[in-house]
Order: structure tokens, then C-alpha cells, then sequence
């Protein structure tokens, strides 16, 4: 009954605000006026549950509500981003919107694209690392590739379940620098540990998980880093060269992390999530976190983000199709 | 250095939370079908608040006491907490029914607290050692360590090895519901969305256990005799009973102990296998093997310490490479990294005071788990005196609650269902439960390894013996596999005079 009432309330609550918001054009001032559902797509302990628990509670500081952080794994993201894109879109259900949103519709694993979320802001951009174990012979990126070019197929490369993102990570590298996607095979995993658990007891020879998970592992010589997918060097870590400098092709790939709220969030609430993001993003205490993630603090907002995820769809299609992971 | 240490682990404000933390891993354990994986999950947002020696001192003293709490469960509705309790489940619910509910449960608890303990103090001597060696474990061995787990199930099962092998195909048959793993291709979903994932053990143990005892519980309603067999028994004398018990069984406690930290340690299904595997080698070296499956205090013994060590055997892993063992240190894990502290080699060198304060917290959480426990287990055996036809609703419920809740899908409650009857028919012909639930557990990672292994080998079957661990555990799995064909053959010779006669 009284939750009913609160429904009620609430609903005719977000009623007014839209009607306000419609009258005085966006003023980005609506506020939850009870808890908020924050779907993660993965599972607790991860880094998008770890980016995401704390902006929800940064997030729940700022507008005086909980925020209760859902994890809602399984189907490879599919049951968490359909969780968040067919939510209500009264405000109170947001989640972490990740990359794969542009890799599983490409393999026909749901019809979900990135129009059916709202993007918010960008939480955490990732790029993939190209890690190879202590002992290996090889000592850059480039002598990677020409032993795989002279054995195509001798070497194995892991990090993620077939067509997943840092699948698509080496595959698409392959294919940039003009050799076969499956010049280096793939070797499926279920997550970025057990693939570096893989590398470090020789059943591999190369892992292409993000950079920031291999990180520690690198730092304290048990992996070796031949460098990174990304345009320029970040300054969590500016000791390992780029893709970008080290290869011909200039071969990019970066996971992202977002907050977005369901399809057809009204434009009041999403800016006044979006105000509220970024406002908490750019607090000493975020900056910390990320320090202790060795990570960047990104700020993007819903313009740049929309166009941001809009042009990594497209080129994550092209790689899809390249490798003929496509459907 | 010391005193800073014991400083750090006795500060007050630090046993506070280890005691809340314990009672709210009790309360999370015993209740059936929420986890400990759940209850360290629910506990992160107030970890943020505390400093990194507590935060991690309270998932600890969450975890060692919520595993033990679902003996509470499993021993007195037979719904296990956790698939490692599931290996000894049958044995703790006839000692129930025998009106020995108190005695399972002190044994269960006395030996849990000596398991952890016993855990930490190996993860103290060797942590790095131990890490090297678990991380050397590729596909290739995961495999036949799971191989080996599976075929521990057919010892331990009640029944004889045929029907124990096909308790195991069903357990393995529904492990094969869900998306593939290798190519990703969804197999015996339907087009139902909730089974992408495959059926999700806790759902299935609920069903399997629970609901098919209130199935055979309503039967026998009719007979009022059947409804007050349940007398507690006195206090003092359970207590005495339980340690008369583990001083009776020294080795099998110690034995399990380290073995359960041994294979703990390895990343993957560690605390699960080593619960069955410790049963299955004490079962087998058992003075009396036939009481196993139907209340064997050696057989609860057993897993009751192997599950709590490995506990702690799956941080070591997490510790030392930042590499999770279960989803509890994958937690943890992030918890530490939230605090600025970064797992890896270093992290023993560079900041002994932290690891020292760390093992130092496992072992204040295990000892603490005692008295506490004791109290969870006085509070909760007054259920067996309510009558049977109140019971059994209430379990009903729980069931479908704790199917729910961990899935938050209608459709974990109609697994809980179908698996239910499935599991009724199946003890009405004498097919053990037990087997099928580590099928379930066991299948998806068999699967998982057995495929990355052929693909990385290109189908060569040879792979499979040509590094030095997976030779050593490929050889000992198909010898055991060797013997359980003989003793089937044994076993049909012997049964055939009677039916034909």
C-alpha cells in the first residue's frame, strides 16, 4: 500500500518536474526523491563494478538517495544492458552502459544497440594492453607480429570469450597491420584473471586484456608490457609505448564505461544526471580512486559521449566484420 | 614489529567488527539460499567506511562463518549452503533425524574453526610458495583436477557406482543448459533469456534437497510418530559428544585441513572439490565406510573442515598475484584495490605488518566464529521442535524466496520445481542426490577447460599428458576411473542372483 503511494508519488512527482522542465527549457534540477536501481551488467569485484559502486556513491551523496548498485550478470551483458535499457525511464534506474553494447549486437547475441540507452557520461575509457609473460622472448609488438607472420597460428592469444571485446582487441590489430585475424588463435577465457592465470602458467603467449588489469602484474615483473591500444600515453602509465607509436597501421581499441539511463530518458533528467556526473567527477575524491586504479580521470558529457559511442560502434562493426564474427 | 602487529588485530574497534561481521555472515549463512558470495557482496558499500585491515578482517569473519552457517541449513531442513556442504549433507540431516542435530552441528562447527585455522597458519608458512605453484595450474590441469572431483562423487555417493555414475550424468546434463563456452552458442534454452546462463547451482540445490524432502515429508505426515522423533538434546552432552568425535578422528580433521587448503588455493572451483575429495579420501580410508551417507560424524567432520580450509587456502592466489580464487576474493580483491593496496609478490615484503595483520584477523575471525556459531546453533535447532506440517510450508517458502532472490528471475523458481520432483523420483529408485549437484558445479568448468585445452592443442589429445602436473593427475584420474569400472562390473555381478531370485 504504501509503497503503491510512493509510486504514486513519485510518479506525479517526475510528472511536474517534466512539466516544469518543459515550460523553463531544461534546467537540469530534477532530483530522485527515493532510492535509484544502479544496474552493473558484470559482476561484483570487477572494474566496472568498481567505477560504478563508487560513482553511485558519490552519486547518492550529491542528490541526498541511495543508490543501490544491482549486479546483473549473465548472457555476456545481455541481461544487464537489457535490464537497463528496458527500465522505466522515470529516472530511477540508471547502469553501467559498457563497450559491449557495439560488440553484441555486431554478433548477434541481442538486437540492443547503443540507441536503445540513453548515454549519460563517460566513467572510464580502457584500453587494451598487450601483455606477453616474463619469460617470453619477445620484447615489442612488433616482433610479435613477425613471429606470427613467419608461423601463422603458432602462437595463441587470450583475455575474453570468443568475440569479445579484447578478442577483438588482437584481431583487430591483425587485421589493421594486414596479416590474418587468426594469425595469433584465440584462446577463449571467462574473464581477464583466468586469462592472465593462463599467460603466467605458459598455456598462452599473449593476453590483450586491459591495460589496468595487467597493470600490477607488470609492475612487479611477473608479466612483461609490449604496450597499449591507445592513442597517446596516459599518465597512469607513461612507461609503456602506444600502439599508436609502435605500429604502422597506428591500431587503436578501447573499452569504455558509461552511466546511461533506459531509452527515451527525458532530457531533463538525463542533464540533470549528467550535471551531477561530472560534478562529482571532478572531486579529489574521484581523482583518488582513479589514482589508485591507475587510471585517468575522463570527463566527457552526453554530447561528446553520444558521438564518442556512435563512431566506436561503427569501427568495432568494421572488426567484427573483418574477422567474420558477424551475423 | 610484532606489537604493532597485535596491536592492529586486537584493537578493539577491530574486534568489533569482526564479531558483527560473524554474526551477519551466521545469520546470511543460515538462511537457505543466500550465500556468502552474496553477503560479501552486500557488505562492500561499508567497507568503503573502514580502514583496509578491518574492511578485509570483516569479509573474512563474513565468509569463514556464513560457510559454516549453511550447515545450519543443511543439517536441519537438508538444504545445503553451499555445494561444498552438499557432499556431507545427507550425513548431517540423518544425524538430525536421529535426534543428533546438536552433535552434527558442533562437529560441524568445532571442525570448521580448526580447518580455518589451520588454513591460515599454512597460508602464513608458504602463502608465496603455494601461490607459484596454484598459478602454474593451466587448463590442462584444471581439467583433471575437476575430473578427479567428479569421480570423488561417485565414491561418495550412497548408492552403488552405476547409480551414483548416472546421478553424476544428470548433474552434468543440466550443466549443459546455458551458453557455450567455447563458441557461444546457447544449447536447451528454448529461447528463454533467463537460461543463457545456464541453471545456476543454488536454485538447483534448493530444488534437489529441499523441495523433494517437503515432497517426501508430506507423505508421511499421516504417520504422527514421525513428527516428534526431534528431541534436542542437552546442551553440554552434544558438546561433549562433538569433541569426543574430533579427538576421535585427529587425522581425518588435520588431513582435510591441509588438503582442503591445498586445493583451495588453486584458482576455480577449489573449496567445492576440496570438500569432495577430502569426504570421498576419508570415506575410503574410514574404519566404517558403509555409515557414510547415512550420519557419519567422521564424514561430516571431514568436509566441515576441508570447506572452512580452503577458505583460506583461496586467498592465497588472490594475495599473491592479485588473481582471485572464488568470487569472494574477486571482492576482496577490488575492496583492497579501492584502499590503495595492491595484491602481488611485493605486497609480502614490502608490507609484512599488513599481511601479518591480515592472517592475524583470519585467525581472530575463526576462533570468534566458536562461540557465536554456538549461539546460531542454540538459537536455530528449536525449528526441530515445530511439527513437520508446519515445516514444511515454511521451507516451501524459503525455498522459492532463496530461488528468487539469488536469480531475480521467476524462472529460478520453477527449476526449484522441475529439479524438485526430478529429485524426489530420483531417491525413490536409489539414485544418491549428492553426485548430481557437483555434476552441476562441475560440468560447466570441466567443459570450460576441456575445450580452451583442445583448442589450444589444436586437438591433440596427447596435450592433455604432456605437462608435468596434468601428467601426474591425468594418470592418477583414469587409474581411479580403472577401478570404478571393476567395482561396477563387481557390483552388477553380485546384485544379479538376487533380482533373479
Amino acid at each position: 500500500m504504501t509503497k503503491a503511494l510512493n509510486r504514486l508519488l513519485g510518479a506525479s512527482a517526475i510528472g511536474l518536474t517534466a512539466l516544469v522542465a518543459t515550460q523553463a527549457a531544461a534546467e537540469c534540477d530534477w532530483k530522485p526523491e527515493r532510492a535509484v536501481t544502479y544496474v552493473v551488467p558484470w559482476g561484483a569485484g570487477g572494474g566496472t563494478d568498481a567505477n560504478s559502486r563508487m560513482l553511485a556513491s558519490l552519486l547518492s551523496q550529491e542528490f541526498g538517495q541511495p543508490f543501490n548498485v544491482v549486479n546483473r550478470t549473465g548472457g555476456n551483458g545481455v541481461t544487464g544492458h537489457s535490464a537497463i535499457a528496458r527500465a522505466k525511464p522515470d529516472g530511477y534506474t540508471v547502469g553501467a552502459v559498457t563497450v559491449e553494447i557495439n560488440t553484441m549486437h555486431w554478433v548477434g547475441l541481442t538486437d540492443l544497440t547503443y540507441e536503445n540507452v540513453t548515454p549519460i557520461a563517460l566513467v572510464d575509457i580502457v584500453p587494451a594492453g598487450f601483455t606477453v609473460g616474463k619469460d617470453s622472448p619477445f620484447n615489442s609488438v612488433q616482433e610479435v607480429l613477425d613471429a606470427a607472420k613467419a608461423e601463422p597460428g603458432k602462437l595463441t592469444g587470450s583475455g575474453t570469450s570468443q568475440g569479445g571485446i579484447w578478442h577483438l582487441a588482437l584481431a583487430g590489430l591483425l587485421n589493421a597491420e594486414g596479416m590474418d585475424p587468426e594469425a595469433i588463435r584465440w584462446i577463449p577465457s571467462k574473464g581477464a584473471a583466468p586469462a592472465m592465470k593462463e599467460l603466467m602458467a605458459g598455456g598462452v603467449d599473449v593476453v590483450t586484456v586491459a591495460q589496468s588489469e595487467a597493470k600490477t602484474l607488470i609492475e612487479q615483473g611477473e608479466l612483461k608490457g609490449l604496450g597499449y591500444m591507445h592513442t597517446e600515453r596516459m599518465a597512469a602509465l607513461p612507461d609503456i609505448p602506444t600502439t599508436a607509436e609502435q605500429l604502422a597501421s597506428g591500431f587503436t581499441l578501447a573499452a569504455f564505461i558509461t552511466v546511461s539511463g533506459p531509452e527515451g530518458l527525458d532530457k531533463e533528467i538525463a542533464c540533470s544526471y549528467e550535471k551531477a556526473a561530472l560534478k562529482v567527477m571532478a572531486t579529489p575524491e574521484w581523482a583518488d580512486f582513479k589514482a589508485s586504479r591507475g587510471a585517468d580521470v575522463v570527463l566527457m558529457g552526453t554530447d561528446d559521449l553520444n558521438e564518442f559511442v556512435k563512431a566506436s560502434d561503427a569501427s568495432l562493426g568494421e572488426t567484427i566484420k573483418a574477422i567474420g564474427l558477424a551475423k | 614489529m610484532l606489537s604493532d602487529v597485535l596491536l592492529t588485530v586486537l584493537a578493539p574497534s577491530n574486534l568489533i567488527i569482526i564479531a558483527a561481521a560473524t554474526f551477519y555472515g551466521c545469520f546470511v549463512g543460515a538462511v537457505p539460499g543466500l550465500t556468502a558470495t552474496m553477503a560479501v557482496a552486500l557488505l562492500v558499500p561499508f567497507t568503503f567506511f573502514l580502514d583496509p585491515i578491518p574492511a578485509i578482517s570483516a569479509i573474512v569473519a563474513t565468509t569463514t562463518t556464513a560457510i559454516f552457517a549453511g550447515d545450519i541449513s543443511g543439517t536441519l531442513l537438508r538444504i545445503p549452503g553451499t555445494p561444498a556442504s552438499a557432499a556431507y549433507v545427507d550425513d548431517a540431516h540423518a544425524l538430525s533425524q536421529a535426534g543428533k542435530a546438536r552433535t552434527s552441528l558442533f562437529v560441524s562447527l568445532i571442525t570448521a574453526a580448526i580447518g580455518g585455522v589451520i588454513g591460515v597458519i599454512i597460508l602464513m608458512l608458504v602463502a608465496p610458495q603455494l601461490a607459484r605453484i596454484a598459478i602454474s595450474f593451466s587448463s590442462f590441469e584444471t581439467f583433471w583436477l575437476a575430473c578427479l572431483g567428479l569421480t570423488c562423487a561417485i565414491f561418495v555417493g550412497g548408492g552403488t557406482v552405476p547409480k551414483s555414475f548416472a546421478s553424476l550424468c544428470i548433474g552434468l546434463a543440466i550443466a549443459c543448459v546455458g551458453i557455450d563456452v567455447a563458441v557461444g552458442h546457447p544449447r536447451y534454452t528454448f529461447g528463454t533469456f533467463d537460461l543463457l546462463d545456464g541453471i545456476s547451482f543454488i536454485p538447483a540445490m534448493i530444488g534437489i534437497f529441499a523441495f523433494s524432502e517437503v515432497l517426501r515429508n508430506v507423505q508421511i505426515l499421516d504417520k504422527p510418530a514421525e513428527t516428534i522423533i526431534h528431541a534436542t538434546e542437552k546442551v553440554g552432552a552434544a558438546m561433549k559428544a562433538a569433541l569426543a568425535v574430533v579427538f576421535k578422528y585427529p587425522k581425518t580433521v588435520g588431513g582435510s585441513s591441509v588438503l582442503g587448503t591445498l586445493v583451495g588455493a588453486l584458482p576455480g572451483a577449489g573449496a567445492d572439490i576440496a570438500a569432495w575429495i577430502s569426504y570421498a579420501l576419508t570415506r575410503r580410508f574410514s574404519k566404517d565406510p558403509e555409515k557414510f551417507g547415512k550420519g557419519s560424524l567422521e564424514g561430516v567432520a571431514a568436509g566441515g573442515s576441508a570447506n572452512n580450509a580452503a577458505i583460506g587456502g583461496a586467498w592465497t592466489p588472490a594475495l599473491v598475484f592479485g588473481i582471485p580464487g572464488d568470487s569472494v576474493t574477486a571482492i576482496a580483491i577490488g575492496v583492497l584495490l579501492l584502499k590503495g593496496l595492491t595484491p602481488g609478490p611485493r605486497i609480502f615484503v614490502d608490507q609484512p605488518e599488513l599481511t601479518s595483520a591480515l592472517f592475524g584477523s583470519f585467525l581472530v575471525a575463526n576462533i570468534m566464529m566458536v562461540p557465536v556459531g554456538i549461539l546460531a546453533i542454540l538459537a536455530s535447532t528449536f525449528i526441530l521442535k515445530v511439527p513437520r506440517a508446519v515445516m514444511a510450508p515454511v521451507i516451501l517458502l524459503f525455498s522459492m524466496v532463496g530461488a528468487f532472490a539469488i536469480a531475480g528471475t521467476v524462472t529460478a523458481i520453477w527449476i526449484v520445481l522441475a529439479l524438485g520432483l526430478m529429485g524426489y523420483y530420483m531417491e525413490k529408485v536409489g539414485i544418491p542426490l549428492a553426485p548430481a549437484i557437483l555434476g552441476i558445479v562441475l560440468g560447466k568448468i570441466i567443459e570450460d577447460n576441456f575445450m580452451v585445452s583442445m583448442i589450444k592443442a589444436q586437438g591433440d589429445l596427447s596435450a592433455f599428458f604432456d605437462r608435468q602436473y596434468s601428467m601426474v593427475l591425468g594418470i592418477i584420474t583414469l587409474g581411479l576411473w580403472g577401478l570404478l569400472v571393476l567395482r561396477s562390473i563387481r557390483e552388477i555381478s553380485r546384485s544379479k542372483p538376487q533380482t533373479e531370485g
